[in-house]
């Protein structure tokens, strides 16, 4: 049963929205990167999980995350499947928070050459719905010009 | 703990490994089961074995799954219990495994463990599909992330780290590619010169053409015993003396190191601790280079060499054929091919070939005890076997 209803732009999701990736995915809708924190362990989690795998509680709480953080790798995928194909060639990185979290994703915007590990990175919201099932919105990484 | 022999092998098959036009799955596992049934005339297979375990990854290549009945179908071997594994690329790692497991059990004296996959009749794009259902949906698949691309990402923090270089990695390819030119059964039987991997395409940057293992059709297979009954159908069985497997997360971005694989590291302390051996007690080694970075990764996470000095083997030429210590004498996933479910239990076979003296061209000479590591998707599987001469 669904405890919210989703309505890009007019409401909020509820703060007691389920512990789940979908809650995840669609708080990106309101441009709000969110992760779980553990009331017993105060373990985060990103994505969300329905059980803490530290201590095992199924007590949550929603914490909004800055969504900056450094880059730790990243790759130029020049092939890949179908449904990015359009998209090639594009850079796939991955980020570690500032809050400790490890979230890989796009970075849009760069050109490859300038690129380099350690640089920081900042999320951004794409509340425009792909048409691929699971139509939620995205998020993506860009250069943290205020950090840099 | 003493060192105790788990299981033996006594016999082994390998298809044709590479693009086999007009057969299917069922059809190439066959032809490692003949093969695997002529060399122990000893063995009645249809009398004999009491199991099957097969490693068959993708259900997507062929529109079929449920493999399992189907190989002990076409294999003769109905109505015995068959049962399909998958775990990813390490499907027939893990089924080697299970087949340990069952025969440690007391369940059963003889078993037939092995693996196949069919993928060349798919376009690069539907197999690039495929093989990415191995990888997080919600995070890296729905993210663009390919298997290359988890690789190069690995890669690049290795580069960034210790300061491995793309010309290191392209040195695994062409030492692979020169034992798979000795090896007939290889899918590609040809020399490369590192200026061909360095100028070929990029797939997944800093990962090339070259970089990348072969997409091939192919089937492998094992015939293993109890120990104690295996002098009954061979004079020179292979003992199986240590076995070893850990999970990890599915994503590669949940993990604390990208440089590593932790579930190989465990899987290998547990295989190296059961068979009371060390790293510096092996003759011969098979690798998951799925890309090359995995081979010098797998150096390191084996145990062959402090973390980061992986790229010094190869320069070093440590793990060429007449090495200090042989790696990939196949020819690896690189040029021997990929079969994706196949290839733990044909990792398995180049080693009994060596350790029994049967690797002809490409013999290491008094190879008594090597090491198979098997590893699924970007590391959330990884599989260790530790063989010796009987």
């Amino acid at each position: 049963m669904r405890r919210y209803t989703f309505l890009r732009g007019d409401n909020n999701m509820l703060e007691d929205s389920p512990f789940t990736i979908e809650s995840f995915y669609k708080f990106l809708g309101e441009r709000k990167l969110m992760a779980t924190k553990c009331c017993k362990c105060e373990t985060l989690f990103l994505p969300p999980r329905p059980m803490c795998t530290k201590c095992l509680s199924t007590n949550f709480n929603w914490v909004k995350l800055e969504g900056k953080g450094e880059l730790i790798s990243y790759t130029v995928i020049h092939f890949s499947t179908e449904q990015f194909q359009s998209k090639t060639p594009y850079i796939i990185g991955i980020v570690k928070l500032n809050a400790g979290l490890n979230l890989p994703g796009i970075i849009r915007d760069m050109n490859p050459k300038q690129i380099r590990v350690g640089m920081n990175l900042l999320v951004d919201f794409d509340t425009s719905i792909p048409l691929q099932w699971p139509q939620w919105p995205r998020y993506f990484f860009k250069l943290d010009t205020l950090s840099s | 703990m003493t060192q105790k022999n788990l299981v033996s092998i006594i016999s082994s098959g390998l298809s044709k490994f590479g693009r086999l036009e007009g057969k299917c799955s069922r059809e190439i596992f066959v032809e490692a089961a003949k093969e695997a049934f002529e060399k122990c005339p000893n063995l009645d297979p249809v009398k004999d074995i009491e199991a099957l375990f097969i490693g068959h990854m993708g259900e997507s290549f062929e529109h079929q799954g449920h493999t399992g009945p189907i190989l002990a179908d076409w294999a003769g071997l109905l109505p015995r219990p068959a049962i399909r594994i998958e775990s990813a690329c390490a499907s027939s790692g893990v089924a080697l495994r299970m087949g340990i497991m069952a025969i440690l059990s007391g369940m059963y004296n003889i078993v037939m463990v092995g693996g196949v996959e069919k993928m060349t009749h798919r376009t690069t794009m539907d197999v690039t599909e495929f093989l990415t259902m191995a990888s997080d949906f919600p995070f890296e698949q729905w993210n663009g992330i390919t298997f290359p691309g988890l690789y190069a990402l690995m890669a690049t923090a290795h580069m960034h780290k210790y300061g491995t270089t793309e010309e290191q990695m392209a040195r695994v390819a062409v030492k692979n590619h020169h034992n798979g030119a000795l090896n007939p059964k290889a899918h590609i039987q040809k020399e490369i010169t590192l200026e061909k991997v360095m100028s070929s395409r990029v797939i997944a940057w800093p990962l090339k053409l070259y970089d990348c293992s072969l997409i091939s059709d192919g089937a492998s297979c094992l015939i293993l015993t109890n120990p104690n009954i295996a002098k009954t159908f061979t004079d020179i069985p292979v003992h199986i003396i240590g076995t070893g497997q850990a999970s990890d997360t599915i994503g590669l971005y949940e993990r604390d190191e990208l440089t590593t694989l932790k579930a190989g590291r465990l899987a290998g302390r547990e295989a190296y601790k059961m068979a009371q051996v060390t790293p510096k007690d092996l003759d011969i080694i098979e690798v998951h280079d799925c890309f090359t970075i995995a081979e010098i990764i797998a150096y390191e996470d084996l145990g062959l060499c402090k973390p980061g000095k992986g790229g010094n083997l190869i320069d070093q030429n440590v793990t060429n054929l007449n090495g200090e210590i042989p790696v990939n004498t196949s020819g690896g996933l690189k040029a021997k091919g990929h079969p994706v479910g196949a290839t733990g239990t044909a990792q398995a076979y180049e080693i009994y070939l060596q350790l029994i003296g049967q690797a002809e061209k490409r013999q290491v000479s008094g190879a008594e005890i090597g090491l198979s590591y098997n590893v699924g998707g970007s590391g959330a599987s990884a599989t260790v076997h530790i063989f010796k001469r009987g």
